[in-house]
């Protein structure tokens, strides 16, 4: 019925095929600005660590500076460097002028774009003006962090701890996948119970043994800790992959077995090529977890700088150097950009892995 | 334990085997692929959680381990009487009451927006929104605290701008746990997917049926898209309400570990790591962790008993 009172309502013009498609763009139009719009605030502050990683020490104190990277400027008058104002005229313009004679009451100023130099007497406090400012971004900020930080011994240690906790977390929760996928013996489904139930338990009540079990094994100060537990499969890189080896169809296996195959040769030959997707998305969470990896690293190489991964140095860095935001932006920005990059090459890994996770039981 | 012997004697090949039941073959080979996380299970799990009960009911510490005592319950009484650890308690339950609403309630609508049939770019706009959660969380924390600094920050500049007073999001026991969770939006990505996928497995037949009756967009939503999605959102909570308990790295850079202010950002994990790592009580520490494990499981198993009435499996119940 509503349907019907609308129709009348509406003029001819409304129902012809180029306001229809006109209206149903704007309806497009409107949803993709309002989602530009929201997406761009939850973003902000990647904006705000940009714009101060590339400013000078200090501006973001100093009053009347703007938010991007800029430097006070300042022009050449008779071969000299002088600060520029905003200067109000008395005609109600406001026009960029140098200060060339500060005054207390009144100051003289020069028009930069004036070739006679023309000496432009103000009268007002000068102290009472905006100094105008142009934009200059810096890069010292990363030269500085990247030096005291020792970046490039960051990066490397960083790498190779979560390139070798991957390479073990990968290949342990294939095999132990490929277990709960393709064979039946007694227990299995109570095993797998438990596989998932790890999921819950808190790491903080293993954490005491397993810390006092490594210092003992004399792994402690050592990247032992950060790499072999992950050798051992973990719930949900486990619960991913045995979802996707179930999904592939059992008459390949029992081919390749006609075909005088092992076990292992099945899942060499015929699992692991259908399952390129899945085990690339596995590697690549495990490897992002290794890299924003806080607490472990935390635990075992707090005193050992040498060894250190880029979590814990950059926020030994943010203790000392708390009060220095560009610095601390730059070492941000610079301990992001490797994930960053990555993600959107791989996004379309990533987001179908948290998928399966999360949804296919 | 059996898992460990069969590893060292892998089952022989095919041929040279007849005598072994194919059935028992078979269950012999998923020991071997599974070895890996029996092995873990007990090395890592299972035997530290033993090791950590023990623990618990001695002064055990790593300086002087020969001189480790058996206190009995004395742990655990400390635990009562402890003011840090009520402390703790109720920063961390401050902080979870406020957090994971905000963080359901943003995951769910970050989702219904960029699911919107009438949306173009989904792909992209979606990574966007997931991009966060690439970022280390040290480095992430380090950004907010930058944004959300009292008098440089663009938060409060925003606030300025539009005739707000500034907010001392950082240094306030008033605005530290809602600054906690503006942080925490940025970890959203997983849950806003997963949301994702459970506003696409709802059949669009019964919006169809509905829209015929003559249900709003709210009412199909609530009606309809809320009850098909529990499962989805069930999973989501879960998960949600254990990294809150576990809540660490954030809290620990704003502060360097010390909990300020005046305490309230001193969550249980924070205590458990000052405890058992700095002052080095290792046995205190062993039973702040299963308190917080006991709340962990009494609040999971709180979730589910009031899942089995409220959350809708559309194959029947599982």
């Amino acid at each position: 019925m509503t349907a019907v009172a609308r129709a009348e309502g509406r003029s001819f013009s409304d129902r012809s095929p180029v306001a229809k498609s006109y209206r149903r763009f704007l309806g497009r139009a409107s949803i993709l600005m309002f989602a530009l719009v929201i997406i761009s605030a939850y973003l902000l502050p990647l904006l705000y660590m940009v714009t101060t990683a590339f400013q000078q020490p200090g501006q973001s104190t100093t009053p009347g500076a703007p938010a991007y990277p800029a430097a006070p400027q300042t022009a050449t008058y008779q071969g000299q460097d002088y600060p520029v104002y905003s200067v109000p005229m008395p005609d109600g313009s406001t026009r960029q002028l140098i200060l060339v004679e500060p005054g207390r009451e009144s100051s003289v100023f020069v028009d930069p774009s004036d070739a006679a130099q023309t000496r432009i007497e103000w009268q007002g406090r000068w102290r009472t003006l905006q100094q105008a400012w142009t934009f200059a971004p810096i890069v010292d900020n990363f030269t500085t962090a990247w030096n005291q930080l020792n970046f490039p011994r960051l990066l490397r240690n960083t790498f190779l701890i979560a390139l070798l906790s991957t390479i073990g977390a990968v290949v342990s929760s294939m095999l132990v996948a490929y277990g709960f996928a393709r064979f039946r013996f007694r227990g299995k489904n109570a095993l797998f119970v438990i596989l998932i139930a790890t999921i819950i338990l808190p790491f903080q009540v293993t954490l005491i043994p397993q810390y006092v079990l490594f210092t003992w094994l004399g792994w402690n100060g050592t990247w032992l800790p950060l790499i072999i537990p992950h050798c051992f499969a973990n719930a949900y890189n486990v619960f991913l992959l045995r979802q996707y080896f179930l999904s592939i169809p059992r008459e390949l296996d029992e081919a390749a077995m006609i075909d005088g195959a092992g076990p292992f040769r099945v899942l060499r030959s015929v699992i692991v090529p259908q399952s390129v997707a899945a085990i690339t998305a596995v590697a690549l969470f495990h490897f992002f977890f290794a890299w924003n990896d806080f607490f472990v690293p935390l635990l075992y190489l707090s005193s050992k700088p040498e060894l250190q991964p880029l979590s814990i140095a950059i926020q030994q860095y943010n203790a000392l150097y708390a009060t220095q935001p560009t610095l601390i932006q730059a070492s941000a920005l610079m301990t992001m950009a490797v994930p960053i990059v990555v993600f959107l090459l791989a996004q379309r890994a990533f987001m179908r892995g948290v998928v399966i996770t999360g949804v296919e039981k | 334990m059996t898992a460990t012997i069969e590893e060292l004697e892998p089952p022989r090949p095919p041929a040279r085997s007849l005598t072994i039941r194919p059935s028992v073959r078979e269950a012999l080979w998923g020991f071997v692929f599974i070895g890996p996380w029996l092995i873990g299970l007990v090395l890592f799990t299972a035997g530290p959680m033993l090791v950590s009960l023990l623990l618990s009911i001695t002064d055990f510490n790593l300086v002087r381990p020969e001189a480790t005592k058996f206190v009995g319950l004395d742990n655990y009484l400390r635990l009562a009487s402890d003011p840090t650890i009520g402390q703790s308690l109720v920063a961390t339950f401050k902080f979870a009451v406020l957090a994971i609403p905000i963080t359901m309630v943003a995951s769910l609508g970050f989702a219904v927006l960029l699911n919107h049939p009438k949306l173009a770019f989904k792909g992209p706009l979606r990574a966007l929104v997931y991009l966060p959660v690439m970022i280390p969380l040290v480095a992430s924390t380090l950004v907010w605290i930058g944004f959300l600094n009292t008098e440089t920050g663009w938060l409060n500049a925003i606030l300025r701008a539009v005739g707000l007073p500034k907010i001392d999001w950082i240094n306030s026991e008033a605005w530290i746990y809602p600054a906690l969770s503006l942080m925490g939006l940025w970890g959203i990505g997983n849950f806003m997917l997963i949301n994702i996928a459970g506003l696409q497995s709802v059949p669009t037949e019964l919006y169809e049926a509905a829209r015929m009756d003559g249900a709003g967009a709210w009412t199909q939503f609530r009606r309809i898209t809320i009850p098909l999605m529990s499962p989805v959102l069930l999973y989501n909570l879960v998960i949600i309400l254990i990294g809150t308990f576990q809540y660490f790295t954030q809290a620990f850079v704003l502060t360097n570990g010390r909990g300020d202010p005046n305490n309230s950002t001193l969550f249980m994990n924070l205590v458990l790591y000052r405890e058992g790592f700095i002052f080095n009580h290792m046995g205190y520490a062993a039973a702040i962790a299963w308190l917080l494990f006991v709340i962990v499981l009494a609040l999971t198993l709180i979730l589910f008993a009031f899942a089995r009435r409220r959350v809708y499996y559309a194959g029947g119940e599982r």
